[in-house]
């Protein structure tokens, strides 16, 4: 490892510009001549249009235009998609109701976008929206699962009956179904798993621009994925073939999953751009962000868990109800099933699991994947069940997991998932370690005196990243592959830039990416650059999400470094006389092994570009480009320990200690993974202590803003030991398995396992706020 | 936000012929007002702030006699010395309002002008028997709050000041809405020459008010104990997502312990 190699904690280079205020956002971007938009959007929950006046608002001052869903649909442009395919148990495909980018005719939530208004300034833009006349005809709504499944619950598609958008179902029913019945104990338990707001610092954002003399639009966003922002929008919405369509994704303010999707607001400022001719930027509010981002999680689960006599698992059933809001956004349909169920089986051996999914329309908002996507559903309804069986069978819940781990590799769960490499006791023992774990009793002990109630809950998660290979994904239903693309220029004196199609929006990219480089060839990472984020510039990628920019993008990049290395080679042999074979690269040059001989990095890369001197045959330059497709999923795995103090007056829980032991494969920058698995870990404790998105009954969102919705705050969190133990990938080139949605999946059933520990009961909806704990800790003294 | 014309008013009198244009409200630091424009959720058409008066800024403590300026912030307040000798509870009130931000912003005469009932300042004047000083009369503070963002504030009254005789005890202790971080309930325990004065904020469905049960329980003995199995009844408490009457009205008994204890160390 070079000082700035693989391994090395190097400070990120991005973070200058970012913390000095010269980051560069969608709401930075400034064309000539561009106009501001503002979207009416519905206040009902659930309402036929009947009318919809924009006289009124298009005489306002400094109003450009104000354009409805029935104009876009003149012009073609198409239906919002959910781009991957479910089908039933029954063999038919999911009913995916039809999502127009503009409401015309109904609104199925609040925040349903009705009309776009385009006006000189913001403020022009929203007096004008608020002057647009939209006569509502309300319905009822519903807005809870397992409710809008009742016979009687208000309909929200003629598409899907009874709100139904598929029954799925995965593993083997008979034999869990035997398991359960022939097994020494059964733990049952029915799970909810809360719905959560994404709250990306950046709002969403959208400039559209369409440029008449080339008949060409430009849309800046605030996307993971640009490319595949373009595919579907040429191939899927009718805005324009992909070559006179370019998506820029600039600096983006954090996503957690929320900016993977296509929203109506990106394709209606295209779209608006042509109709007024002017370039059309749309920047969310917080309002906006809280009612229409893609929420997370909101599932409802019933489960058993069998075990044999020895206390070792045999059978596993789940039976779901999933949430996915009011329309099918991009992904949704994954994120409950092959996202969520092919990971039930835990770290541990499970001979028969059975889950059945059935995902439902609401009027609320729509759900897709956010931070974890599914692994934390599946992970939650685990972990949560063994720690709740081992208090059952009155065993340790340490020895009780370890009881049941996987330890040989590889490990083909009934569920799909064939884990490759992993070290779970490893894990286990270092938390317990770093934890304390053996002198707990006495900690409790010493709080009880004290009128405190300590626990202590520990969590054994897995989960899968870097989704793939692309062919087995489209088995699965994904309507795109999941490979990743790399193009590296060697420029003539010697600098480099990594073309990629991953997407950095706080992962540090610029300087992970930039340290293989440095690894390989010994420059430093401020002579590399990292190209990102603009389809002009990149040929092609599928973004990031699914902690898959380590495993996949990165694998890509290795691939076309291999054949620069090669090439490079290649002429410092031929520079020197010697055989290409004897080459090594060392602190930025290229040497004759065992010898003085040696041409400076930099002096090769010219001569590439000179070519008055190349082997016979060879082409001038030095860029080479790669296309990486995985050969499985990787398994991130680790074992989390959460202590906790309450306190029985106020129901306040404190977290005392939080312990993150990790495999995360192979690591290229230590303190960047450790800032992943902080900032996942406040996110799973956001998600088991504060967060928590509530509809009342008539489908208004009670907590649309910050004085209702509980962010974690600092003081909210300890500071957190947090170490790793890795087993490296088998699966590619670097040995890397991903850390971006850990910290979120792993640590819900931690936080809510000490809890419950604490207060001597079984379960505790999550979040457990002061007034559910203080309620729960009265119940229990009375 | 909607277009406004922002005044700077040079002295009370000044302020009281600006609030006279439009649709005017008097901006003291604009912690929730100025949220609430932004929002569009207000729209008023001027504002006059109130904040650049000379004769509204400032600590006076002469013996036991408190004053505190109508446009004094919370950090003014939080940090001044003197006020910490004679009444440490109020700075430490003050200290722990919203963050620095807002603490350097907003007023004790915004605050209570506004009457939020999460708003902390109403539970120490109530608590503490001040009196309400406005560029019309003075009000006292059983009088001064009357419900939910109600006062007995006129049309164009301007609050110049509050007035109060530091208390021989006092104490604060606020459990905060876990969310918005105001009082979810927040109690003010005095024992000063009227005897036990106990106000409670961020609970009460009208706003500020006081809790006989405690006063009467502590009247007998300013100690956290007197506390113990002392009950007040959920009726009359707000109910919320994040807080059930009952939950409140623990938190009423649980915080005045707190801020007795506070008090008496």
């Amino acid at each position: 490892m070079g000082i700035e190699g693989i391994g090395a904690r190097v400070a990120r280079k991005e973070d200058k510009r970012f913390i000095t205020g010269n980051g560069r956002y969608v709401d930075d971007m400034v064309v000539p001549g561009m106009k501001h938009a503002a979207f009416v959007r519905s206040p009902h929950a659930h309402a036929e249009i009947k009318k919809i006046d924009v006289s009124r608002a298009k005489a306002m001052p400094g109003v450009i235009d104000v354009l409805t869903g029935k104009e876009l649909k003149a012009d073609g442009i198409g239906n919002l998609i959910c781009g991957w395919m479910i089908h039933s148990k029954d063999g038919t495909p999911m009913k995916m109701g039809a999502w127009s980018p503009l409401a015309f005719d109904r609104v199925r939530y609040v925040g349903d976008a009705v009309v776009i208004v385009v006006a000189d300034t913001k403020g022009q833009a929203r007096d004008a929206a608020e002057a647009v006349e939209v006569t509502y005809k309300e319905k009822k709504a519903v807005t809870e699962a397992v409710a809008a499944l009742k016979k009687g619950a208000p309909q929200l598609h003629p598409e899907a009956d009874s709100n139904l958008i598929y029954d799925w179902e995965i593993g083997d029913a008979k034999a869990t179904d035997a398991a359960i019945a022939s097994a020494a104990h059964v733990t049952t338990m029915k799970i909810v798993n809360n719905r959560l707001v994404p709250n990306a610092m950046e709002p969403r954002a959208a400039l559209g621009h369409y440029d008449k003399g080339e008949d060409h639009y430009t849309c800046w966003t605030t996307s993971q994925n640009p490319h595949v922002a373009r595919l579907v929008m040429s191939a899927f919405y009718n805005v324009a073939p992909e070559n006179k369509l370019r998506v820029i994704a600039p600096d983006v303010g954090g996503g957690f999953g929320s900016k993977i999707f296509i929203y109506p607001e990106e394709l209606v400022c295209l779209w608006a751009s042509k109709k007024t001719g002017v370039p059309v930027k749309w920047v969310a509010d917080r309002t906006e962000s809280f009612l229409t981002d893609a929420h997370g999680r909101d599932h409802y689960s019933e489960v058993q868990m069998a075990f044999d006599k020895d206390n070792r698992i045999t059978g596993f059933k789940v039976d779901t109800v999933a949430n996915l809001g009011a329309y099918m956004s991009l992904f949704s349909s994954s994120v409950p099933t092959y996202l969520y169920a092919t990971l039930l089986s835990g770290q541990y051996n499970i001979p028969a699991i059975h889950a059945n999914v059935r995902a439902v329309y609401t009027n609320t908002a729509p759900v897709d994947a956010y931070r974890g996507a599914g692994r934390p559903e599946a992970t939650y309804l685990v972990e949560r069940t063994m720690e709740t069986a081992a208090r059952e069978l009155g065993v340790s819940p340490a020895e009780l997991r370890r009881k049941n781990f996987v330890t040989q590799f590889p490990h083909q769960t009934p569920v799909i998932m064939c884990y490759d490499a992993g070290d779970y006791a490893a894990s286990l023992d270092a938390a317990m370690k770093e934890a304390n774990y053996a002198d707990f009793p006495a900690r409790k002990a010493a709080a009880a005196k004290k009128g405190l109630l300590r626990g202590i809950g520990m969590s054994c998660y897995i989960e899968a990243c870097g989704i793939a290979p692309s062919a087995a994904v489209g088995s699965l239903g994904a309507g795109v592959g999941l490979w990743e693309s790399a193009e590296v220029r060697v420029n003539a004196v010697g600098t480099v830039e990594v073309l990629t199609g991953s997407h950095s929006h706080g992962q540090g990219h610029e300087t992970t990416f930039a340290q293989l480089v440095s690894d390989r060839f010994g420059v430093p990472i401020d002579s590399v650059s990292i190209v990102h984020g603009d389809t002009d510039k990149v040929q092609m990628g599928m973004g990031t999400y699914g902690s898959r920019s380590g495993a996949v993008g990165m694998s890509a990049i290795v691939k076309a470094l291999d054949k620069v290395e090669a090439k490079a080679k290649k002429i410092a042999a031929h520079l020197m006389e010697a055989d290409e074979g004897d080459i090594v690269i060392e602190n930025g040059a290229l040497k004759v092994a065992g010898t003085d001989k040696t041409v400076p990095w930099f002096q090769m890369a010219l001569a590439a570009y000179t070519a008055h001197n190349l082997p016979s045959g060879m082409e001038p330059g030095l860029k080479e480009g790669a296309f990486y497709d995985p050969s499985n999923f990787t398994f991130p795995a680790g074992c989390y320990i959460c202590e906790v103090e309450i306190d029985p007056d106020t129901g306040v829980t404190k977290i005392i200690q939080f312990v993150a032991a990790d495999d995360f494969g192979n690591v290229i920058n230590p303190m960047i993974v450790e800032g992943q698995v902080h900032g996942g870990i406040a996110q799973g404790v956001g998600q088991a202590l504060l967060e928590g998105a509530h509809y009342d009954a008539s489908g208004q969102l009670l907590t649309a803003s910050y004085m209702d919705y509980t962010m974690p705050r600092a003081d909210d969190l300890p500071s957190f030991k947090v170490s790793t133990s890795n087993t490296p990938c088998p699966g590619n080139p670097l040995g890397i398995k991903g850390c971006g949605e850990a910290g979120a999946i792993g640590s819900p059933p931690a936080v809510i396992n000490a809890i419950t520990d604490a207060l001597g009961i079984a379960d505790l909806t999550m979040p457990a706020t002061p007034q559910k704990v203080w309620a729960a800790a009265q119940a229990v003294k009375h | 936000m909607y277009s406004v014309n922002y005044h700077r008013a040079s002295s009370v009198a000044d302020a009281a012929k600006l609030s006279k244009k439009g649709d005017a409200k008097f901006l003291s630091g604009g912690m929730t007002l100025i949220p609430a424009m932004k929002t569009r959720l207000a729209a008023p058409s001027d504002l006059v702030d109130l904040t650049y008066i000379a004769e509204l800024k400032g600590i006076t403590v002469s013996g036991k006699t408190v004053t505190i300026g109508g446009a004094t912030t919370h950090a003014e307040v939080a940090a001044n010395a003197k006020l910490k000798s004679v009444c440490p509870a109020i700075c430490h009130l003050a200290a722990h309002i919203g963050d620095p931000h807002v603490r350097h912003r907003g007023t004790i005469g915004g605050s209570i002008a506004n009457n939020d009932p999460a708003a902390d300042y109403p539970a120490a004047l109530l608590a503490l028997s001040a009196t309400i000083v406005t560029n019309k009369r003075e009000i006292s503070a059983d009088k001064y709050f009357t419900g939910l963002f109600e006062t007995a504030l006129k049309e164009g009254e301007i609050v110049t000041g509050v007035t109060f005789t530091a208390p021989a005890k006092a104490g604060y202790s606020k459990f905060p809405n876990p969310a918005s971080r105001y009082a979810m309930t927040g109690v003010f325990v005095a024992k000063g020459k009227d005897g036990v004065r106990v106000a409670v904020t961020g609970a009460g469905e009208d706003g500020v008010f006081r809790s006989k049960p405690i006063e009467a329980a502590l009247a007998k003995k300013f100690d956290a104990a007197a506390l113990e199995g002392v009950s007040v009844p959920s009726a009359g408490l707000m109910s919320d997502l994040h807080a059930s009457a009952e939950y409140r009205a623990n938190l009423v008994v649980v915080m005045a312990k707190r801020a007795v204890a506070a008090a008496n160390a």
